[in-house]
């Protein structure tokens, strides 16, 4: 029998604040341990938290971002639970109105584009950070109260890789957005995956498994490559799965049982009474999507059809903002968009990474790239003394035809100064004359490089291997 | 006033409460009796009354976000039972 699998993350995102959720604590990775609370993150009696506003304001970017409609009215909620990373005893969250429903995420997968619908995406805070000894653990709470958002998705996932290739789309969406750094290694984002199979056909979900405890998405990958086999293996021997919540072991590479549906936490949500109902008013809602950003596919869908260039030059300008940024200003009303986009990628990045010199720092206007190409395309200068005009602009940042003007650089296409250089060559090098002469067809080559030496590059080289030729062959 | 069956056990596990069967007993009376007393509010007709998240009619609270001094971390470890390197220390945690 065949069968499919049903995955649905549920992934945790830090946003980038400056200050906590509820209280004026930096949120800030790696300083040294409880340096970074107060009463109100430390769950102290009598405190109040104060929602951070631009805290709502990334979660409502990150709605409109994924797409998501945002409910005129927010609230927040108490998820009780022990545990030593949560000093309060509760987490603060949004059960029943969320800030952000109904959305989705579309990306690149298996060479067409996929669809995962976003379920919600509400706001919380998260934990404290446990270390484990010998003995006894110890708790840090830097982080507890950081401003945290859950981005659940709908079951719409078939695959480990379909499920790794989502979770990319939605870091780099988060990224470009500015609402999280999502810092895999500094632990901004975590996931936790839901997995089923049934046999293909069957309406019925099968038994919903809960994996715990994947910190990279090379992990939430290798769990459900572990996961769906395991799963599928105990059901087609006709054995049962039982709703349960597993953890990765990402050392042995197994997943294995946590708890069971029998002792399922029982969180007893109620409103939050420290906190008020949130309703963002129009205007508020007019001001965040102010600062809603083109999306990654879209851009680079646009790349690809606006400039015809290929994919990786579009993926280039994708990750590399400020150059696609750049690209789109020398490209503005330039004939041949390729080939700008080859000098921006291909020797303007490269001179900036050799010189160490930022992007905003060149001399290099944009206006110029296209300018440089106009003068390649019609065969002013060869494309070789292209290069050298274009380390004189980046060194000087003069105009590309001021350069080739003042240092003489244009192309000689006049037959006569040419042949006379031909002569020249040929005169001195009777030698390669004499293997050309007996078939040595590359001999031709060689010649060329002695008449462009002599031109000291300017000659056109179409027409000095033309000249060549006619010359060797009468 | 019928005491509201009450799964005191239970209750007790989820507030990390270890209870007698005699605490049992008369918690779970006491219990019952609030419940039995709260039962009265079904005696009013709230049908025109819009369910509300809060008492106070209050909405949109924030505060910019800046950030503000935090506790010094003795400060803050201050009422731990143990501590050790600026961690709270607590029971060793498995799950």
């Amino acid at each position: 029998m065949e069968y499919e699998t049903v995955i649905g993350l549920e992934t945790h995102v830090q946003l980038k604040t400056k200050s906590k959720m509820w209280c004026g604590c930096a949120n800030e990775f790696g300083a040294p341990p409880n340096t970074n609370v107060c009463p109100v993150c430390l769950g102290m009696p009598g405190v109040l938290p104060v929602a951070n506003e631009e805290g709502l304001r990334l979660t409502t970017l990150t709605g409109y971002l994924l797409n998501c409609s945002v409910p005129r009215f927010a609230k927040f909620d108490r998820k009780n639970y022990f545990y030593p990373d949560a000093p309060k005893n509760y987490q603060i969250t949004q059960y029943d109105k969320p800030s952000t429903v109904s959305g989705y995420v579309d990306f690149e997968f298996n060479g067409g584009i996929s669809r995962v619908r976003i379920t919600r995406a509400h706001l919380e805070e998260d934990v404290g950070k446990n270390f484990h000894f010998d003995r006894n653990s110890g708790v840090d709470f830097n982080r507890a109260g950081v401003p945290l958002l859950e981005i659940v998705s709908e079951p719409d996932i078939t695959s480990a890789d379909m499920a790794y290739e989502y979770l990319n789309a939605l870091k780099d969406i988060l990224i470009y957005g500015g609402v999280s750094d999502c810092d895999m290694e500094k632990g901004m984002v975590r996931c936790d995956v839901n997995v089923s199979v049934r046999p293909v056909g069957q309406k019925e979900l099968g038994a919903k498994i809960e994996i715990k405890n994947m910190n990279s998405f090379s992990g939430v990958r290798k769990a459900l490559e572990y996961e769906i086999p395991r799963q599928i293996a105990v059901v087609s021997k006709g054995g049962k799965l039982s709703q349960e919540t597993r953890r990765w072991d990402d050392v042995a590479g197994i997943t294995e049982t946590m708890r069971t549906k029998e002792q399922a936490h029982d969180y007893r949500y109620f409103p939050e009474p420290d906190l008020m109902p949130f309703e963002p008013t129009e205007a508020w809602l007019e001001d965040v999507s102010k600062r809603v950003v083109e999306l990654p596919l879209a851009r680079k869908q646009r790349f690809m059809s606006a400039y015809q260039l290929p994919a990786s030059d579009a993926q280039t300008f994708v990750w590399d903002v400020p150059l696609g940024t750049y690209f789109e200003q020398a490209v503005t009303g330039a004939k041949n968009p390729k080939a700008v986009a080859n000098w921006v990628i291909n020797n303007l990045r490269a001179k900036l990474a050799e010189t160490q010199t930022a992007l905003a720092d060149t001399k290099v206007k944009p206006s110029s790239i296209p300018e440089l190409v106009a003068l390649v395309d019609s065969g002013k200068i060869s494309g070789k003394i292209a290069q050298d005009v274009f380390a004189e602009m980046f060194a000087t940042g003069e105009a590309p035809a001021k350069i080739v003007e003042a240092k003489g650089l244009a192309q000689v296409s006049d037959t006569g100064a040419i042949e006379k250089l031909c002569d020249e060559a040929i005169a001195a090098n009777s030698k390669t004359v004499e293997d050309y002469k007996s078939g040595k067809v590359a001999a031709l080559n060689s010649l060329k490089g002695q008449v462009m030496k002599l031109s000291k590059g300017k000659a056109n080289p179409a027409l000095v291997g033309e000249i060549l030729e006619k010359k060797l062959k009468s | 006033m019928a005491a509201t069956e009450i799964d005191v056990k239970y209750v007790a596990h989820l507030a990390r409460l270890t209870l007698s069967p005699e605490e049992e007993q008369k918690i779970g009376a006491q219990l019952g009796n609030i419940l039995g007393y709260i039962e009265k509010l079904r005696e009013l007709d709230v049908s025109e009354v819009q369910p509300t998240a809060h008492a106070v009619p209050l909405i949109n609270v924030m505060r910019p976000d800046e950030v503000r001094p935090s506790l010094p971390t003795e400060e803050a470890l201050r009422n731990a039972p143990a501590k050790a390197n600026g961690l709270f220390l607590v029971p060793k945690i498995v799950e």
